[in-house]
């Protein structure tokens, strides 16, 4: 047998099948000249049309809501009189249809970006709409996701979100992708929807339709031509880690009884929290996002109250607002930062405006006291002891008992000794604190490789939060993506971090890899990773 | 010619779910329905990317206007959409 291909393991699960490639965006042909003007806008016509009715047919093919509507936004959008009007006007003008559709998709591409925010983050849908209806009119394959009638092993360079939303997790049996990162839109979904996926995997690149492979969502391995023997192997052990997972209740233990507490991270009420020992990271932001204003006092209280009371006296940590940089809000005006993920953000709003931060901490308390719920209240971006110092003086004049902070800048994690002198608990956000420790924005494919969660410099900062809190007596979480890696759960365990969250759905699998591992085991490993000189190697640390 | 000025009531703004709703109301209207926010040229109601363009948020004040027979119905009925939060509901 060959080696295996290796990628980042973002998706656990085991999967065989035959490959089927996504489609790539189509190359625009050469310009020509366009003889019959009646003949070329009908073919444009045409183009749209079929466009339209595509993904008219894959709206009412899934069955997630959201994904749904996104699609028929998009059929609104490849049926706009408006576009039609600009992609004539472009072949009475003389230019070929594909031509015609790319200038008139382009302005409206230009709109968007423009517009920044919401629209900005749309810009992909409307390429995806312009690939497809260019790749038609040229006599291109279709791009984006195959349907080829059976079972299939994804491989695409990256997805789009369209394409992403619509994935049928009964006929996509894994992912492969050649890009993307950790922390990709990819990657989030695959997991959410339960399907084992592997991204920045390069040699996949050269992966044919129909090589049967065999993926490993969890190390990142990606077998080649392997045989039937192979294939059903592969899937009897899917089938016992499911049937593992689906029995898989209670708390978080080691083998041996250790705790690790397992927590749901969520954004509002409607979020899962079923089979998590409560809350570890409500964020907050849903409720301010696309506002004029802040939202007021009582509508604050019924948003908290409303989550509280779901949890039924389980724990539940408040983060307070988190915007800026990636999640900038119009009443804030934070326009002409230089760079606004090193600009005023999270917890540093508060400096401009202390009473949006009270306003938030006395709703939180008013919603806690209602409800009776255990509610802790912890702040974004901390960088000093100072500033953590003014954040708990904060929520203790609210009246809110636990007070803690984030650990997502490496200055919070040097002085971390500090840090847990002014507070009650911290929790690490291991996304931002790679993008910082790293200077990799989280937004930058390119960079995907440094912001993997297996990176030693990151894990040292980890392990030192751990240790100082283990010294301090204080709990120390983690409430990043990492959290939800099962490959890193006793590692995790290991160093003496005291609780994971996540997404609920993500809690079986970690739930298991802890119960796996004896808390001497997680020990171990756990120093076998911090040796290791790379994140490749750390996972083979840990196998 | 006959308009109204509105201020959009959707909780994420003229985008997504509610636009949808917005430009599926306008292109099933009787006659053509026009849209603007001050400052900037009206631009087609039943154009999805151009309803869109407008980057209208929850708050922005709009203006929609449309002339002939009825426009003062059809003017009334996009305006009570506009108005309402459409993320909040199934309407």
């Amino acid at each position: 047998m060959a080696e295996p291909l290796h990628g980042i393991g973002v998706s656990p699960g085991f999967a065989a099948g035959p490959v089927c490639r996504a489609g790539a965006a189509p190359q625009l042909p050469s310009p020509r000249a366009v003889s019959d003007v009646d003949a070329e806008l009908a073919l444009a016509a045409d183009a749209l049309r079929a466009v339209a009715a595509e993904l008219a047919r894959r709206a009412e093919a899934t069955p997630d809501a959201t994904a749904a509507e996104i699609l028929r936004a998009q059929v609104m959008m490849a049926e706009d009189p408006v576009l039609d009007e600009a992609v004539a006007d472009a072949i009475r003008a003389g230019s070929d249809a594909p031509h015609a559709i790319d200038a008139a998709f382009a302005v409206h591409r230009q709109a968007f970006l423009e517009a920044g925010g919401y629209l900005a983050e749309r810009v992909a849908d409307l390429d995806d709409l312009r690939d497809r209806a260019v790749a038609v009119s040229s006599g291109a394959p279709m791009p984006g996701i195959p349907s080829p009638g059976h079972p299939f092993v994804l491989v695409a360079t990256d997805l789009a979100p369209a394409d992403t939303a619509g994935l049928d997790p009964e006929q996509v049996l894994a992912l492969v992708t050649v890009a993307g990162g950790p922390t990709s839109h990819t990657a989030i979904l695959a997991r959410s929807l339960g399907i084992p996926a592997v991204v920045r995997c390069a040699e996949a690149a050269n992966l044919s339709d129909g090589v049967v492979v065999a993926v490993d969502g969890t190390a990142g391995a990606v077998r080649v031509g392997v045989d039937e023997a192979t294939v059903a192997d592969t899937r009897r052990r899917e089938q016992e880690r499911r049937a593992r997972a689906a029995a898989s209740t209670g708390p978080g233990r080691t083998a041996d009884g250790w705790a690790v507490e397992l927590l749901a991270n969520v954004g509002s009420a409607a979020d899962l929290v079923t089979g998590a020992e409560g809350v570890g990271l409500f964020r907050t932001e849903l409720l301010y996002l696309d506002r004029e204003k802040a939202p007021g006092h009582d509508e604050q209280v019924e948003a908290y109250a409303a989550v509280f009371a779901a949890l039924g006296g389980r724990k539940v940590v408040v983060r307070t607002l988190d915007a800026g940089a990636d999640k900038p809000l119009p009443f804030l005006d934070q326009a002409g930062e230089p760079n606004p993920a090193l600009g005023v953000r999270g917890v540093r709003l508060a400096r401009r405006d202390p009473a949006l931060l009270d306003g938030q901490l006395s709703a939180i308390a008013a919603a806690a006291a209602r409800t009776g719920a255990t509610a802790w209240v912890m702040a974004p971006m901390i960088a000093t002891p100072a500033e953590a110092r003014d954040f708990v003086a904060r929520a203790r004049a609210a009246g809110l008992a636990s007070a803690g902070v984030m650990v997502e800048v490496p200055a919070a994690a040097l002085r971390i000794r500090a840090l847990l002198r002014e507070v009650d608990f911290v929790s690490i956000g291991t996304n931002d604190l790679s993008q910082y420790a790293f200077a990799a924005d989280r937004m930058c494919g390119e960079l995907a490789e440094l912001l993997d969660p297996w990176q030693p410099a990151l894990l040292d900062l980890v392990a030192a939060c751990a240790r100082a809190g283990r010294a301090a007596g204080k709990p120390v979480g983690i409430c990043g993506e990492a959290a939800a890696d099962p490959g890193l759960a006793p590692v995790f365990a290991g160093l003496g971090i005291s609780s994971l969250s996540m997404p609920a759905r993500a809690i079986p699998a970690v739930r298991d890899a802890l119960a796996a591992h004896t808390r001497a085991d997680c020990e171990r490993l756990a120093t076998a990773v911090l040796a290791a000189e790379d994140p490749l190697t750390a996972r083979a640390a840990a196998t | 010619m006959p308009s109204r000025t509105v201020t959009v009531g959707s909780t994420s703004g003229l985008h997504a779910r509610p636009a949808a709703l917005f430009v599926a109301a306008a292109t099933a209207a009787p006659l053509p329905v026009k849209i603007n926010v001050e400052g900037r040229k009206p631009v087609p109601a039943n154009s999805m990317l151009s309803v869109l363009s407008l980057g209208a948020k929850c708050g922005t004040a709009v203006t929609i206007t449309a002339e002939g027979d009825g426009a003062d119905t059809v003017l009334d009925d996009l305006a009570a959409l506009l108005a309402r939060d459409l993320d909040a509901s199934d309407g």
